[in-house]
């Protein structure tokens, strides 16, 4: 019995040592995002709060747990304060499987990219509830869009996941990291990874695909009718997915913990530097690219998911798998 | 052993109480939610006795996929309503027969299911697979599906393709009277061809036709 104790008490010390960084994370990435969406239009973003500005975030999380909660009296009430808890949990559990650096992971399972995607699909399922719960117009058409706008999108996302894995012959997040000791996936994979990161936009519905929020026509999507700390937590597991899409995008194709160059100086600077390094570097191609492009209409953000991209990884699916097996380079299982 | 069995019970009564929970809740939303929840504990289940791929792909398929088109037709249907008239209505349904045959006869083969339970040690000695335990169970299905299962697995990939395509065809309505936009001519537009200089002359006007 006091095995079991011991095991839990180690157990939760673990995640709290893993949450508390991302959920802090989180919070500083919305500063950073809006820092650099505000330097592209030449503006200063958010500045006061705090040296340059970084308590910003803190300053709103205040903000949101001292006003209200307001819930609608036509909502379904239940599914309705659900919504946000799914979302933000969904968000956070996936973290248990990302390896941070060669030693340190909290869950190594045998199947890890399969249960992050897994996951991410369930993502939707958070929207899908806020916007049907709120009984209200604008988030019920906010939700169908985002769970439309998901479910395909997703697709391609997993085609190309599976190009990754015919190139590593394994689902453990670990080995696809070990497997880009020679070269980052990124070389041989960059359409790929190109494809990757547009479907993470419209995946973790950032701009240019944020039709579920689209401020012009459905004033704020499936999050019309919350308010206060149920907002906030949306917010945040919004900006987690984020993280943990980028996260991905880096153990996928960036080589995760790995060095850039397996030469002494850069050796030397632990692994989960350099993770943290290469989700930084694609979270401010998000944040670019939120700045730069404009908002897709609805056709044309369908039309790209499902007439260009799914055929586009398709067909790369059988290059990949030709190329491995004319040059006998399948790797060994 | 302990914590196994806590599991597996947390997870069966879970699934066992959101299977009832799909058949008894008067919102037909509540159903599908239930459904979800059933399936997901149904998963953990799966991973719990090793099979951790199967778990993660009935996750990614049914949870993923198919219950959010569930959920997409109970929503925009607005089955509730009818499912809350067809209860009150005094006349005896006629869709009640259907019902007790088709399940009637999924019990029926319940029971098949757990009698051929008995005969589990003799099906295993009498497999012609074996079972490595060294390779992971994503390996093994990989190492059966595309060698001695191939033409089941090759059959029912077509099987599901001819009813997709089937769908397609019986739902599809080509609308002439939309707009829509084609890229192709949309991109392939010059100046040449779209934009004329015209020497308007005094008290005129122009006259513009296609």
């Amino acid at each position: 019995m006091l095995d079991y104790i011991n095991i839990i008490f180690l157990e939760t010390y673990k995640i709290l040592f893993l949450l508390i960084p991302v959920l802090v994370a989180v919070a500083m990435i919305v500063w950073l995002d809006r820092r650099v969406w505000a330097f592209v239009q030449k503006r200063r973003g958010p500045n006061v709060v705090g040296p340059f500005g970084l308590l910003q975030s803190l300053a709103d999380a205040l903000k949101y747990l001292f006003k209200e909660i307001i819930i609608p009296s036509t909502s379904n009430k239940v599914i309705f304060i659900l919504a946000p808890i799914i979302t933000m949990t969904l968000a956070l559990i996936s973290w248990a499987v990302i390896p941070i650096s060669d030693t340190y992971v909290l869950a190594d399972i045998n199947v890890g990219i399969l249960y992050l995607f897994a996951v991410s699909s369930l993502g939707v399922y958070g929207i899908i509830m806020g916007g049907w719960a709120s009984n209200s117009k604008y988030p019920f058409l906010g939700a169908i869009r985002s769970a439309a706008q998901m479910v395909s999108y997703e697709v391609s996302i997993g085609v190309i996941i599976i190009n990754v894995l015919l190139c590593v012959g394994s689902l453990n997040l670990s080995d696809i990291v070990i497997a880009q000791k020679k070269i980052w996936f990124v070389i041989p994979l960059f359409p790929m990874f190109v494809i990757f990161f547009i479907s993470a936009l419209a995946e973790t519905n950032r701009p240019p695909f944020d039709l579920p929020e689209a401020e012009a026509e459905l004033v704020a999507g499936y999050q019309t009718e919350y308010s206060g700390m149920m907002y906030a937590m949306f917010w945040l597991g919004e900006y987690a997915n984020i993280l943990l899409m980028c996260a991905m995008g880096s153990i996928l194709f960036l080589g995760g913990w790995l060095s850039p160059i397996n030469i002494y100086p850069f050796t030397i600077i632990p692994g989960a530097i350099w993770l943290i390094f290469k989700i930084l570097f694609l979270f401010i191609l998000f944040a670019l690219v939120k700045a730069i492009v404009p908002r897709y209409r609805y056709d044309q953000l369908m039309r790209l998911g499902w007439k260009i991209f799914l055929p586009l990884s398709l067909t790369w699916v059988v290059f990949t798998s030709s190329y491995l097996i004319y040059f006998d380079k399948l790797p060994n299982i | 052993m302990i914590a196994h069995s806590i599991f597996f019970y947390t997870f069966s009564l879970i699934a066992i109480i959101s299977a009832i929970m799909v058949t008894v809740s008067k919102n037909t939303v509540h159903s599908v939610f239930f459904l979800i929840l059933d399936f997901i504990s149904i998963s953990c289940l799966f991973i719990m006795i090793g099979a951790e791929f199967l778990g993660m792909i009935m996750l990614i398929v049914y949870v993923g996929a198919v219950a959010v088109l569930f959920l997409f037709v109970v929503m925009m249907l607005n089955v509730a309503q009818q499912k809350n008239q067809w209860f009150s209505s005094r006349e005896i349904s006629r869709h009640i027969p259907i019902g007790i045959i088709i399940s009637m006869i999924i019990f029926f083969e319940l029971i098949i299911v757990v009698g051929g339970w008995k005969y589990k040690p003799d099906l295993i000695t009498a497999m012609s697979l074996t079972l490595n335990k060294d390779v992971s169970n994503t390996h093994s299905i990989g190492y059966v599906i595309y060698t001695d299962y191939i033409h089941i697995f090759q059959l029912s990939g077509m099987i599901l393709l001819v009813a997709m395509i089937g769908a397609i065809v019986l739902t599809f309505i080509k609308n002439t009277e939309v707009k829509s936009q084609s890229y192709f001519n949309q991109i392939s537009r010059e100046r040449s061809d779209s934009v004329e200089m015209i020497e308007v002359e005094k008290n005129k006007g122009v006259k513009i036709d296609d």
